[in-house]
């Protein structure tokens, strides 16, 4: 080995990940979680550690706690407080909701509607059914990733007891029209579930205008910890619990609840309700601005999504004759974090299912990136993303052999 | 994206050998298109030594990093020398590729074969 290969292992060996600033734009993945909500969560740890279903004060006061937080996350959905159960996070509270509503009205049916775009947990959860005798149709989707209501209405049979489709998608960013299908739900009287994990504390939610009666949140997308989540569960519903135990959580969701996290969920809803509209209207300008920049200033590139009904933060682009893949690893070599499609399904995976249902060619659907934005994203942290990225794809087409191709062909055909 | 460590990123940033070379002695084409990965090599041999080496590729980071590292290994090297450098050189080299990606320094191994191969044939026209 010589000197200059050793000088690299004890590097490597010394610094860990550790390195300078880095320009984080993968809000859609997690979330910093608010210095507030930590200061919030602090005294639940050691101070007032009691269980809340013990009887005495101290037990109470935490039931008290998390009956507090209970309310905040209600009521920034327009839920009543005792529609609301704390799990895990967003993945229990989407297998909560299909297999709890789909196990208890197993005599009704065994018909659950939803669309080729869900996130894993969603799907999975779906397929899980599916192997125990359930039917699942999997509806598509257009080329903005856009379910169309009809379409659900129509798949609607005599036992379909589930429709779940999600509020936006976590890889593109498009809005579905739940509203449309919540009322085709009620009017066939079809439970309807959304996974809107992406959309709490982001855009104004209302579950009653929704015609929702269930929808799954997560903390973590929210500026609140991992691990903590919620489903709200429309009075009525007729569902069992998963998770066997104790009676906690309207005998839903058994487990002493965790109640430092519940606590810090409830605070991240209350600093999001805050400002949620302004920061909406702050994000959608800055997102269309980057958006806009991006297909000015890189040939060969488009938008994946809704162009406008699309979450605030959302950012994804197809980037001819190069991988996503490699362009998120050339932004991180340089400190800028982004992702392919979702967290969830990055590193050696396929193309993303999720752009190959709206449409796209493998080649293009490996060539995305997704960019999300958030509370630091600023319009000088965008900016300096739009100098970088243009000399990072340049730097990568230039070693792609499907450009040098493009080019001999006179650079016809896209 | 898996963790990469301080070779790996080096490999990707600083892409010293992308490009081709005009007059090869030998060009190596390597493909998986299930894996949308396609890597080409060029190889400049003077002696029965690789004088210079230059490399292609469209695919994932690993890809080009691992087709990087082949064109920098090969290069001073004799024919025979550059045979032997195998997959799991390349991956070391990298400082260790995840499973999942230990393809991409396969691919990396038969590129060197295929150039060789190129100019093998060249050699013999």
């Amino acid at each position: 080995m010589n000197e200059k290969e050793n000088e690299l292992q004890n590097e490597e060996g010394a610094e860990g990940e550790q390195g300078p600033r880095v320009i984080y734009l993968d809000y859609a993945a997690t979330t910093p979680v608010h210095p507030d909500v930590i200061m919030e969560m602090v005294p639940y740890f050691s101070e007032n550690f009691a269980n809340p279903s013990s009887l005495h004060s101290c037990g109470q006061q935490a039931k008290g706690a998390v009956e507090d937080a209970r309310g905040k996350v209600a009521n920034i959905i327009g839920a009543g407080c005792d529609e609301i159960v704390f799990t895990s996070g967003g993945t229990e509270a989407d297998n909560l909701a299909i297999k709890g509503v789909a196990y208890a009205n197993a005599d009704k049916g065994n018909h659950i509607i939803t669309t080729s775009v869900e996130h894993p947990a969603v799907r999975e959860a779906c397929k899980s059914l599916q192997s125990k005798g359930f039917e699942i149709t999997f509806l598509p989707v257009d080329n903005y990733g856009m379910v169309d209501p009809q379409a659900v209405k129509k798949a609607i049979t005599a036992k379909t007891i589930l429709i779940s489709v999600m509020h936006a998608n976590n890889e593109v960013g498009t809005i579905q029209p739940i509203a449309e299908i919540g009322a085709i739900a009620r009017e066939k009287g079809v439970y309807f579930h959304t996974d809107a994990v992406q959309c709490v504390g982001h855009i104004p939610i209302n579950v009653e205008e929704l015609g929702v009666s269930l929808l799954s949140m997560a903390a973590h997308k929210l500026y609140g910890p991992k691990g903590v989540g919620a489903l709200y569960v429309k009075d009525g519903t007729k569902m069992l619990q998963m998770m066997n135990g104790g009676e906690q959580e309207r005998n839903l969701r058994a487990g002493t609840e965790n109640v430092p996290s519940i606590v810090g969920f409830g605070k991240a809803v209350d600093i999001a309700g805050e400002d949620l509209d302004a920061e909406a209207a702050r994000l959608t300008v800055l997102r269309d601005a980057f958006i806009k920049s991006i297909l000015e200033k890189i040939q060969h590139t488009r938008l994946n999504g809704h162009p406008t009904k699309r979450l605030p933060n959302s950012v994804n682009i197809g980037i001819d004759f190069v991988r996503g893949d490699s362009v998120a690893l050339g932004l991180d070599v340089e400190g800028v974090a982004v992702s392919t499609g979702s967290a969830c399904s990055s590193g050696n995976a396929g193309p993303s299912a999720v752009l190959l249902a709206m449409g796209l060619s493998k080649d293009d659907a490996r060539s995305s990136v997704r960019f999300s934005l958030g509370r630091d994203s600023s319009q000088e942290i965008v900016n300096y993303v739009l100098e970088l990225l243009p000399t990072v794809v340049a730097r990568f087409r230039k070693m792609s052999p499907a450009y040098d191709r493009f080019l001999k062909e006179g650079g016809k055909g896209k | 994206l898996p963790a990469y460590g301080k070779k790996f990123k080096d490999q990707l940033k600083n892409t010293r050998n992308a490009g081709s070379i005009k007059n090869p002695s030998g060009v190596g084409y390597v493909s998986d298109p299930s894996r949308g990965v396609a890597m080409e090599l060029y190889i400049s041999v003077k002696d029965g030594v690789i004088e210079d080496a230059k490399f292609k590729t469209l695919g994932c980071a690993a890809s080009i990093a691992s087709s990087s590292i082949v064109a920098d290994m090969v290069k001073g090297k004799s024919i025979e020398d550059a045979l032997k450098i195998s997959d799991k050189i390349v991956s070391e080299a990298l400082g260790g590729l995840p499973l999942s990606q230990f393809y991409c320094a396969s691919m990396g191994q038969e590129l060197i074969k295929s150039a060789v191969d190129d100019y093998m044939d060249r050699q013999q026209r």
